[in-house]
């Protein structure tokens, strides 16, 4: 190119309209590499920084500088920080315009007028093997075509007055796969989206027999009406001998208009669906506890006294000590500042008509003993009332996210396992009666297994003439 | 247990193979390579069968699940995968010398899973998050894409040592030549990156099964999308901007490194759903 016609060309790309450039831009193979590079990066800053922590958890683990800096940068979500999503949106733009571009050129190469082969460059290429054959002309022409038109659909000859090219083609299709990936990551985001903007996720905990007709989402800070009451029955959990659980189980059941319409049994990994939402088994708790047995130990006959006593329930205690009655449970009692476990609280009231406090702490079983009362009381073996740690998600995105991974896995398979390959026999003349027999191929992919493909075809081309001898 | 006795009896045989590969490269003779591929197989057999029995054994305990869900089960599961996938890649493409890299890389792993005192080899009870179908198909994918990655970095440190100038004698010029090897470490990586791909889906469409959400951002997530993105991108530049050879490879180690992360390391520094393996 001399320089003239080079300043040419660089003129022609300044006065390209500002739409060209754009479109350019947005269609580049670069954009993409960037932008991929910079999700990859940013995406690490969400592994180390816990996400969606509270305040005042990042204040002590940053100080005040850098939890101000990552306040402003988002990065305490940054999966949905206005950076991050604009990332996502360049790359779904970028995906668009590059898949358009070049879907103009590929469309015409899967869809061509007319198919043709250059003889030429197909002697060109790397990939070809040739070997030699005694035998008669037409014949070998003849089966040679039998045999290819039986395993390629596209089959085209070119005679000349010494040789006969024949050119077989297949899988030219295969050349749509790398769109069909990126449609999925089209899809993928779109399902992101439609699940970020419509959908929702919370977490409901309910004691047994307690309902519930809405959730709270934390995120939002809004309540969020279900449509029905959810209604947890029972609750029970089972442990391995080694301590760890086993199975965690709910029984749910849905009520609309004061009627059960649903019930069933979910455990983690089989939730409950009703209406487009998910109800996911996720954790559970005690909440409460009730029917205790209390170690009564009399301080004036060393009598040891055993009763079984409900929440809210009083009894008599025994040589005219007056009345007990068992308060409440406290999961976590604070006694003086410091956190003694779960704990019973009683009232004792006396026959002289004195009344005062007991706390039983099951860690701490002298605990009342240290009182130096009358009697020395110790909470014994409890029935344990538990709560239900539920999951409810609704997210109408799930479909298109899903269409997405069927495409994705369908679309990389047929990219970098199927390939247009194109093939061209070329039977020669030569002297002595001999045939010089020249098969070249090329693969628009993988074209590593396109050579053992021509040795392999080689090798059947030239046995299958021998048994037809 | 029985079948901890033949794993250890496998990390012994994959330690003399991979000596056997390692000696036919260092002093030229094939006879080594191919006595080694046999006593491959041989470990191979062995590690299958371990599998097999640790797999019955937590039957018979009572606990009945695949043998997936810790990292000593782990580690030997990936040596078995990238063994099949070596095993494959030796049968198909006739190139023994990449055994000299493919096969240390198994015998570590087993290795570290036998040898390590903080991976424990008992078998334990399934948790509840584990009980699922989900399960064996999301982690035979995985691995096999973080098989055919391994193989790739092998490969690509192979490419890497080889001399620009094919000629002299010295240990590193008798790798395969710069195409083959290139075209090698692509083959593996676009093996790789439709496992891991698969990998990824199967474990979208369970936590959306088990938790109701298809992607959390958890830090075995992200790092496995991370993993992803890096082998897209080297696709894309061989593809599309004809990048090949070194420049290739060196993303390649860049693309293990990551899965190595995804694989160890968020486990070891980063906490997160994933805590089991």
């Amino acid at each position: 190119m001399t320089q003239t016609e080079l300043n040419k060309k660089h003129d022609i790309k300044t006065n390209e309209p500002l739409f060209k450039q754009a479109w350019d831009f947005f269609a580049s193979v670069k954009l993409a590499i960037i932008v991929l590079i910079l999700i990859a990066a940013t995406s690490i800053i969400g592994t180390i920084i816990p996400q969606n922590a509270t305040d005042s958890f990042y204040f002590h683990k940053y100080g005040e500088f850098l939890y101000k800096l990552f306040l402003i940068l988002d990065f305490y979500d940054m999966y949905q920080a206005w950076w991050f999503l604009l990332l996502l949106l360049l790359l779904g733009i970028n995906i668009v315009a590059c898949s358009i571009d070049r879907l103009n050129k590929t469309w015409k190469i899967i869809f061509p007028n007319k198919i043709s082969f250059n003889i030429d460059r197909f002697k060109k290429l790397k990939t070809q093997k040739s070997f030699v054959q005694k035998n008669d002309y037409d014949k070998i022409v003849s089966e040679y075509k039998l045999y290819l038109s039986k395993r390629f659909k596209t089959i085209i000859e070119k005679k000349s007055e010494n040789s006969t090219a024949i050119y077989v083609e297949k899988g030219r299709w295969a050349r749509f796969g790398v769109y069909i990936v990126h449609l999925s990551i089209i899809l993928l985001l779109i399902g992101g989206l439609i699940g970020v903007v419509f959908g929702f996720k919370s977490s409901l905990n309910l004691n047994e027999g307690q309902s519930a007709n809405s959730v709270f989402i934390s995120k939002q800070k809004v309540e969020k009406k279900l449509g029905f009451t959810i209604k947890c029955n029972t609750f029970a959990v089972k442990f391995y001998d080694t301590g760890a659980p086993e199975e965690f189980k709910s029984n749910i059941s849905i009520i609309e208009n004061n009627k059960e319409v649903f019930k069933k049994d979910i455990i983690v990994n089989d939730p409950l669906r009703y209406k487009k939402i998910n109800f996911f088994q996720s954790s559970y708790g005690v909440s409460s506890a009730d029917g205790v047995t209390l170690e009564i130990t009399s301080k004036e006959s060393k009598m040891i006294y055993h009763q079984k006593v409900n929440i809210k329930q009083t009894f008599t205690l025994p040589e005219n000590g007056g009345e007990f009655t068992l308060m409440r449970y406290v999961p976590q009692f604070d006694f003086k500042g410091h956190n003694i476990g779960e704990a019973f609280l009683g009232s004792v009231k006396k026959a002289d008509g004195k009344e005062f406090m007991v706390v039983l702490p099951k860690r701490f079983p002298t605990f009342d003993k240290m009182r130096k009362g009358d009697f020395a009381f110790i909470a014994g073996d409890h029935t344990k009332k538990y709560y239900t740690g539920l999951q409810v998600t609704y997210d109408p995105g799930v479909l298109y996210v899903y269409l997405g991974f069927i495409f994705m896995i369908v679309g990389c398979y047929i990219t970098f396992f199927i390939s247009h390959q194109t093939i061209m026999v070329e039977i020669t003349k030569s002297k002595n009666d001999e045939l010089s027999i020249c098969i070249c191929g090329k693969a628009n992919r993988n074209n590593q297994s396109m050579k053992m493909k021509i040795e392999k075809l080689a090798g059947q081309l030239s046995g299958l003439v021998i048994k037809n001898l | 247990m029985e079948s901890s006795l033949i794993l250890s009896i496998t990390t012994f045989v994959y330690a003399i193979a991979s000596f056997l590969y390692i000696g036919s490269w260092t002093f030229k003779k094939e006879i080594l390579a191919k006595t080694g591929f046999f006593i491959l197989v041989g470990g191979f057999l062995l590690n299958t069968s371990g599998i097999i029995m640790r797999w019955i054994e937590s039957y018979k305990i009572g606990y009945g699940h695949a043998p997936f869900s810790n990292m000593y089960e782990s580690l030997v599961f990936f040596s078995w995968t990238v063994c099949i996938l070596y095993i494959f890649v030796e049968l198909k493409y006739k190139e023994r010398i990449i055994g000299v890299f493919a096969t240390p890389l198994i015998f570590l792993a087993i290795a570290y899973a036998s040898l390590s005192p903080s991976i424990g080899n008992e078998i334990a009870p399934l948790i509840p998050a584990l009980k699922s179908n989900w399960l064996i198909a999301h982690v035979i994918t995985c691995f096999l894409g973080y098989a055919g990655f391994t193989i790739a970095f092998g490969f690509s440190i192979m490419h890497l040592v080889k001399p620009e100038n094919n000629e002299g004698n010295t240990l590193f010029s008798r790798f395969p030549s710069s195409s083959v090897m290139d075209e090698l470490t692509y083959q593996m990586i676009v093996f790789g990156f439709l496992f891991l791909t698969i990998g990824i889906i199967t474990g979208a469409v369970w936590a959306n099964s088990a938790w109701g959400k298809y992607w959390s951002w958890d830090p075995k997530e992200t790092w496995s999308l991370i993993t992803w993105i890096i082998y897209a991108i080297l696709l894309h530049l061989r593809v599309s901007w004809g990048w090949y050879g070194k420049k290739i490879a060196w993303i390649s180690i860049l693309g293990f490194l990551a899965v190595m992360f995804t694989y160890f390391g968020v486990n070891y520094f980063l906490s997160g759903l994933h805590s089991y393996g």
